[in-house]
């Protein structure tokens, strides 16, 4: 989904988000109350500029307005693919957009992301899936990468891939299969505003994924392993 | 893949010892683990192994660590990614000697 | 005695980085906490997937340790893999160690189980972030020839302090995957020269990414992971607004650099090509002379 259309459905009208370039920033309202919209369009490469970007606005609003909600929209292909990227040190980058997000968070600000269009490859680690719960829309594509190239780098044949896939969640492209996993913790269908409006209230303060991942199915090790560390 | 399993009659069974682990599971390599089976005449192994047909050689190997060592009463697990013979031999006496050591020091 | 961090395994780095002795494994290979996916892809298991934790001293002090195994799967993150990390983490807030140590060596998230992979990648960092919260310091040693990428790259730099040796790299993405996106032009993978300049750890040492350079020895890496303990740093707005002020910094100095060695001549070092020849010892020297930055 374009983020035009998007935001008129999520929020109340005439939001103030803008956007430049590939970063979208701003505020809107959800039935009165204000919210920070922090995220990116047209399928961004995250690169550094742009996690840089990103993580200036949460710190704006951690600064400037205590206690306001973040909606973090996600639309990515992924981590920028280029030398100069590496040579600066994006994972850095990165990690300190994960690590204002994660701030917001311990200064109770609810943090709710949203892919509306792609998260692919590592593009939404430290954004959408650091936020309090991440959700998706239906036609989102979530996927760490494409099944051929799987093939390719695992030296499995792809319809040996194709097939597995069917039953087992763990490893193929799919909003569907990330839900099963625990990622993402609910497809929004419908109205927007209205899940936006749960979301917010009903924001977790624990990371309950693993717990999610078991109750679906989808990850039936995770949060048992966690405990028997904890506990051994 | 292939799962292999080999019982072996031995004489020489350790005191109780924790689980000992060598090797790595990494292309041309192994991990042997081996673990205490109280009371038993036996040296039980487990092959898991990527390769397949290859179950004469593991049998030979097999035996013929059993000749250097002749241990009883111990479980010998294995996950190998297509490790020569040799280097299976290498990891097995490695393994062997760990727990020699271990159960030197308990003595 | 020198020992290469290197070519140990982690099970080895971890018996001679601890106090000789000390260390006790959770789930260790016997409880045979094995992935669940990777047999249905005919690919064998590991019987600790590829992760050792636990606990043990360092110079008589408790510490929580997890090393990863980089010759099984690349080190990728799986979903058992991760969990081990999280449960480590999380048990550290009950227990209270002088530091979480972990010695990273991973390309990522394990494309076998890639879904598990990247999702656990998060949660890792949200359970690494609530040790910090509480002031438990993690330090990440980054030493292995596979290097510390993708999700694990990402991961390091939430950690407290960051040692690394010549030998090890630090990066998000693999020079093959930009090289097959963008021409070899772009990053030639196969200049071992190029990459090691791009992402090891003396590139990382100058720029500051890293804390520390040390040789590639275990005992180098206990020395500086001994002199970390209990040294937790803040996280608070103040401090993360320091670090954003330092990533604007750097894009400013160094956005227009074409290669590292750009980058170190900013920076002060007189002849940027002696860089690759030099001890760890002598970078010290180096660094202290050129008007590096630091945190």
């Amino acid at each position: 989904m374009n983020w035009e259309p998007l935001l008129d459905a999520l929020f109340d009208a005439g939001h103030q988000v803008n956007c430049s370039g590939d970063l979208l920033t701003g505020t809107a309202e959800v039935q009165g109350r204000t919210v920070a919209v922090v995220g990116t369009t047209n399928h961004a490469a995250i690169g550094i500029e742009l996690a840089l970007a990103q993580a200036g606005a949460v710190l704006s609003v951690v600064r400037g307005h205590p206690g306001r909600p973040i909606v973090l929209l996600v639309d990515t292909q992924g981590q920028r693919l280029r030398h100069r990227d590496e040579l600066l040190g994006i994972n850095r980058y990165m990690a300190h957009l994960g690590c204002c997000i994660e701030l917001a968070r311990r200064q109770h600000h609810a943090v709710i992301g949203l892919v509306y269009d792609q998260a692919l490859s590592g593009g939404f680690i430290t954004s959408g899936l650091i936020a309090d719960a991440c959700y998706a829309l239906p036609e989102a594509e979530i996927r760490v990468m494409r099944l051929p190239a799987m093939a390719r780098v695992t030296k499995i044949d792809e319809e040996r891939l194709t097939e597995l896939s069917k039953s087992n969640p763990v490893f193929a492209p799919g909003v569907e299969n990330f839900v099963a996993m625990g990622g993402i913790r609910a497809l929004w269908r419908g109205d927007l505003q209205a899940q936006l409006r749960i979301a917010l209230e009903n924001s977790p303060i624990v990371d309950q994924r693993s717990l999610d991942g078991a109750a679906r199915g989808g990850r039936k090790l995770a949060a048992m392993v966690v405990e028997r560390v904890v506990e051994a | 893949m292939e799962k292999l399993q080999f019982q072996l009659v031995g004489d020489k069974a350790p005191a109780a010892f924790i689980p000992i682990l060598v090797g790595v599971v990494g292309s041309g390599n192994l991990e042997v683990m081996i673990e205490p089976l109280a009371d038993s005449p036996t040296c039980r192994v487990d092959v898991i192994t990527s390769a397949q047909g290859f179950a004469p050689i593991w049998r030979a190997v097999m035996q013929d660590f059993q000749e250097r060592h002749g241990l009883a009463g111990i479980a010998i697990s294995i996950n190998d990614m297509g490790a020569t013979p040799a280097v299976v031999s290498l990891r097995l006496d490695q393994a062997a000697a760990a727990l020699h050591g271990l159960t030197k020091d308990n003595a | 005695m020198n020992r290469s961090f290197a070519e140990s395994t982690a099970r080895e780095r971890v018996a001679h980085l601890l106090d000789a002795k000390s260390f006790i494994e959770i789930l260790g290979p016997g409880e045979r906490v094995v992935s669940p996916h990777l047999a249905l892809l005919g690919v064998p298991s590991s019987f600790d997937d590829g992760v050792v934790i636990g606990h043990g001293t360092l110079n008589g002090q408790l510490v929580f340790i997890a090393a990863q195994e980089g010759e099984f799967m690349g080190g990728g993150v799986g979903e058992v893999h991760g969990a081990k990390l999280v449960g480590l983490f999380k048990r550290a807030l009950r227990d209270k160690p002088a530091a979480v140590i972990v010695l990273a060596e991973s390309g990522g998230v394990r494309l076998h189980e890639a879904n598990a992979g990247l999702i656990a990648v998060s949660e890792v960092m949200r359970a690494l972030l609530d040790a910090r919260a509480q002031g438990i310091p993690v330090i990440m040693l980054i030493g292995g020839a596979n290097g510390c990428f993708g999700g694990m790259g990402l991961i390091a730099r939430c950690a407290d302090h960051v040692v690394m040796s010549d030998l090890g790299r630090l990066a998000m993405s693999g020079p093959e995957v930009i090289e097959s996106s963008h021409g070899v032009e772009e990053y030639d993978s196969r200049d071992r020269a190029l990459v090691w300049r791009t992402t090891g750890g003396k590139h990382r040492y100058l720029i500051g990414d890293c804390d520390q350079l040390v040789e590639d020895d275990v005992d180098a890496f206990r020395h500086a992971a001994i002199g970390l303990l209990g040294q937790s740093m803040s996280l608070s707005l103040l401090a993360l607004e320091a670090e954003h002020d330092l990533l604007s910094d750097r894009l400013t100095r160094f956005g227009e650099c074409r290669d590292a060695l750009d980058v170190w001549r900013l920076l002060g070092v007189p002849d940027p090509s002696i860089v690759a020849d030099l001890e760890a010892s002598e970078m010290f020297v180096l660094k202290s002379l050129a008007s590096g930055e630091s945190v």
